[in-house]
């Protein structure tokens, strides 16, 4: 792909597994199945899907966090899948993590100082240069200099997100991964997290990977939308069109599940449709076959490719054409 | 738009916590109806009350001897209130059934699912096991468990999450109970899942009649489901009416804001978030807690808590309530 | 650290275990000092002398001092306890940690060691290696420090396993800090409050295994005024002189109940899950 793509992956996949007990054999889930995924320069790409369905997975094998079972990964122009020591030390600067839950992302026996001392003085920072620093990002997220001396547990969730997201960005990282970033905090404050985000991504010059089960929050803040279904991209948008006009069955089944705040329109789900099926054993085919109302003859025996079904918008699926 | 008798009264129920810091009350006297086949919503945000609020319903609280629990609660006008951990139990399950937010850890994994359900019948129900059985897979047929008779054989491990959180409702609504509790009952769950376990709670009104007093945090889900809603914010009720009411006109700054924080069809560039972090109730003044973070905030809210009042229906405890309604 | 204080002054059973521990390790300490006669020195004209106000728990065959000894015997056993358990502590924690931190092939051989020394008696184990190094004060340090090193080793890599999940190593690793400084900045300090609570109850079972084994013959020197050498020779005389082997038995007892005391206080202060329920 072109040089306007900060990250590019390709055919990545990723497999657990997981010890078989007295005689039985041992099993293999593929978390992350062949997804071939860009973040361009500049943009937030959400990455939506349902728990287990590998988003979290790929976000870490995307940071070099896990090793990967196949693929390539490209980050700013240079192939980044194999390199170790030094090289990935270097590299961790550049892409940066934010955790859903933030207090268990911050060591509790750690003041706020330490914590945000630590990115600093790991890529070899002066004592002096890291207290101004630490001061510009306590400014850049809003927080009070006498949080400094405090212990994550002293702060609301939404303070703590705050210093995670200070923390994530102390180092001048070009890509911030967020791996559900407002999913464990109160309705009142996710609006606050997401417009520092938003805002953030623009004084910054960040690109962003937001991922999130929850699309109202992905459709915000995405300039374009992935869905993933069990280790799968299925559908990639731009995220106005994924939402006026989806694609394939499964976004307009979690499109169509999603509770809206209207009274006037109740309860929209009639069909059933089935549970999630687990990971351990893939339905062959089309993963998403099982639960598709739209089904066709070859669904159950190949894999439908990614095929560019508009201009700009992606979609994985036989019946559509 | 129900003219039964409320099956469920609350009337001043408070709930107290000792702690090191001092009494911290974390549900402050509410008085709260519930009729047959009504679906009642408590919303709020974590540390509201809205759990504590539920569990005091329970009698869950008998148990923790730092909770004071005080007030009325009266269930088809049997008082509950000072009722001994023993009554409790005859209750629970039987009269008052309850989902819980994990369907994960509310089914013992050791024990086959059909068992476990089972169980409710022969605490309360008198009946052999072999009827138990029989009406265990019965109920697991009821709340949409395919081959019932084989999945009852089968242990919690072999179900998915919505599959496990079904096999709790059918847990709770086996004895037919009057009221029925559900705490957060989809929070752990997909959104595709969601959506089925709440038709699934609606059809399970629909069959028994039972008052269901939803707990969540979830704004949307009250709004496809629920016929009235009560707002709490730091233990105290902020807003309560029907649901169609409150979500077209919210009245109390608080409802308000949470309404509009909702990146709904058609988001806006910037959320309106409501600034500030949520009260701590340890520190509580003796004003309108929510005075803080509101841009309606007079001198006077600091001062005296506002009480709850408006028409029968619609009730907001806000003293700048006057004021909106003329403008 | 305050709040801890705090918790710990109102947890009555730890209080009273940290108290008479705090006084014993005192009267250990101030042994030489504190003792009304030489717990060495014999005196012909007081064997076997019943407890009277000059000597307060009576006198041995040799016409010794028991309070004196017992006194001394504290010292012993205090300073056995503390080092075996630093030794145990101390390899354990970093066999613990480093095999649940790399995993795989590391963890599976260190497991397995661990298994093997598990499967001993502990007194068995602690025989053996006395066996080998000779009866001295220094290896029996040493032997029961090796014997609790496996217990030490279990509790560090099940709380380390947590942990390494724990968002916050994560993001450790996603800074690029070293696996060292994540094992020592991260991971210990949050599993220090198991292994503090494991210390303490096993400073209780080191100061009985001494006593063991001096009571077998394989401990310290025979004269050494060690409590489990003074059970092991007041046996003898149990008819005539019940204070020669009652007093260093009460002591015993009473050291080994405060350690179990506090442990299990700490253990109730120290376990994050029933302080958040508090």
């Amino acid at each position: 792909m072109s040089n306007d793509y900060l990250l590019d992956a390709h055919n990545i996949t990723k497999e657990f597994t997981s010890r078989g007990g007295l005689g039985r054999a041992d099993s293999v889930v593929r978390a992350v199945n062949d997804v071939t995924l860009g973040v361009r320069r500049g943009e937030i790409l959400g990455l939506v899907g349902e728990s287990g369905c590998g988003k979290s997975t790929l976000a870490r094998c995307l940071l070099r966090l896990l090793d990967i079972d196949g693929g390539t990964i490209g980050f700013d122009g240079s192939d980044i899948t194999h390199i170790r020591g030094r090289r990935l030390k270097a590299h961790r600067r550049q892409a940066q993590l934010i955790f859903q839950d933030p207090y268990a992302s911050i060591n509790p026996r750690m003041s706020i100082r330490r914590a945000l001392h630590e990115p600093l003085s790991t890529h070899g920072w002066s004592r002096s240069d890291r207290e101004d620093r630490i001061r510009e990002l306590l400014e850049l997220v809003a927080m009070p200099e006498s949080a400094l001396r405090k212990h994550p547990h002293q702060f609301s969730g939404g303070q703590c997100q705050r210093i995670a997201i200070a923390r994530a960005l102390a180092l001048h990282p070009t890509l911030l991964v967020a791996d559900e970033p407002v999913s464990a905090l109160d309705v009142s404050i996710q609006a606050q997290i997401l417009n520092l985000l938003k805002d953030l991504q623009e004084s910054e010059q960040l690109t962003m990977l937001f991922i999130a089960h929850d699309l109202s929050v992905v459709r915000y803040i995405s300039d374009r939308i992935a869905v993933m279904y069990l280790g799968r991209i299925v559908e990639l948008a731009n995220a106005d069109d994924l939402f006026a006009d989806p694609i394939h069955p499964y976004t307009r089944l979690l499109l169509k599940s999603v509770p809206v705040a209207d009274p006037d329109s109740r309860l929209r789900m009639t069909e059933e449709i089935g549970d999630l099926p687990s990971p351990m054993h893939l339905p062959p085919g089309c993963a998403f076959h099982p639960r598709c109302p739209i089904r066709v003859d070859s669904c159950p025996h190949d894999i439908p490719p990614l095929r560019e079904h508009r201009p700009n918008h992606w979609a994985a699926c036989h019946a559509i054409d | 738009m129900n003219e039964q008798a409320p099956i469920l009264i609350v009337r001043g129920l408070s709930v107290d916590f000792q702690t090191r810091q001092g009494r911290l009350r974390a549900v402050d006297n509410i008085d709260l109806d519930l009729h047959p086949g009504e679906m009642l919503a408590v919303v709020g945000e974590s540390g509201c009350g809205k759990s504590t609020l539920s569990r005091a319903i329970m009698g869950l609280h008998e148990q923790t001897p730092e909770a004071q629990v005080s007030g009325s609660i009266r269930l088809r006008g049997d008082e509950l209130a000072g009722k001994t951990e023993r009554d409790w139990c005859a209750l629970r399950g039987d009269r008052l059934g309850m989902v819980f937010q994990d369907p994960m850890s509310s089914l013992n994994p050791v024990y086959r699912i059909g068992a476990q359900v089972a169980e409710v019948p022969c605490l309360h129900g008198g009946v052999d096991r072999r009827d138990a059985w029989r009406q265990a897979v019965e109920s697991l047929g009821g709340v949409g468990i395919p081959s019932p008779a084989e999945r009852a054989d089968q242990y919690p491990y072999e179900f998915s999450g919505g599959m496990r959180q079904r096999v709790v409702i059918a847990m709770a609504t086996i004895g037919s109970p009057d009221v029925l509790i559900a705490d957060e009952p989809t929070t752990a769950l997909d959104v595709t899942i969601q959506a089925q376990i709440m038709k699934l709670m609606l059809d399970m009104r629909q069959q028994t009649n039972c008052g269901i007093l939803l707990i969540t945090h979830d704004l949307a889900v009250v709004a496809q489901t629920c016929d009235r809603v009560m707002v709490m914010y730091a233990g105290r009720i902020a807003e309560q009416g029907p649901v169609k009411e409150v979500f077209k006109h919210p009245t109390h700054p608080y409802t308000r804001g949470l309404l509009a924080t909702i990146p709904g069809d058609d988001p806006p560039d910037r959320l309106p978030a409501i600034p500030g972090q949520p009260p701590e109730l340890k520190s509580l003044g003796a004003g309108c807690p929510f005075a803080p973070r509101c841009d309606l905030a007079q001198p006077h809210c600091g001062e005296r808590h506002p009480p709850l009042e408006g028409t029968p229906d619609h009730q907001v405890a806000c003293w700048e309530r006057e004021v909106r309604d003329v403008q | 650290m305050r709040e801890f204080w705090y918790q710990l002054r109102r947890h009555k059973p730890a209080m009273l275990g940290l108290v008479v521990l705090s006084l014993m390790a005192v009267a250990a300490i101030g042994a030489p000092w504190l003792s009304p006669h030489d717990p060495y020195a014999m005196q012909v004209e007081h064997v076997l002398g019943s407890p009277t106000p000059q000597y307060l728990m009576g006198t041995d065959q040799k016409g010794r001092d028991i309070f004196s000894r017992v006194l001394h015997g504290a010292r012993i056993s205090f300073k056995v306890g503390s080092i075996a358990v630093t030794i145990a502590l101390f390899a354990g924690t970093a066999i613990g940690l480093i095999a649940a931190y790399y995993g795989g092939i590391v963890d599976f051989l260190l497991s397995r060691v661990v298994d093997v020394l598990f499967a001993f008696p502990d007194i068995l184990l602690a025989l053996a290696i006395m066996a080998i190094l000779g009866p001295s004060l220094t290896n029996v340090m040493i032997a029961i420090g090796i014997v609790y090193i496996p217990i030490f080793a279990r509790v560090a890599r099940g709380s380390a396993l947590s942990v390494k999940h724990e968002s916050f190593v994560e993001a450790a690793h996603s800074m690029g800090v070293s696996n060292f400084t994540i094992i020592r900045r991260h991971i210990l300090p949050n599993i220090s409050a198991p292994l503090i609570v494991q210390a303490t109850l096993s400073f209780a079972f080191a100061i009985l295994a001494e006593a063991a084994l001096s009571f077998l013959g394989l401990g310290v020197e025979p004269d050494t005024p060690s409590w489990g050498i003074l059970l092991s020779r007041g046996k003898d005389w149990m008819g005539e002189a019940w204070w020669i082997a009652f007093f260093p038995g009460i002591a015993i007892t009473l050291a080994v109940l405060s350690c179990n005391l506090l442990g299990d206080g700490l253990r109730d202060l120290l376990d994050p899950k029933a302080r958040k329920a508090s």
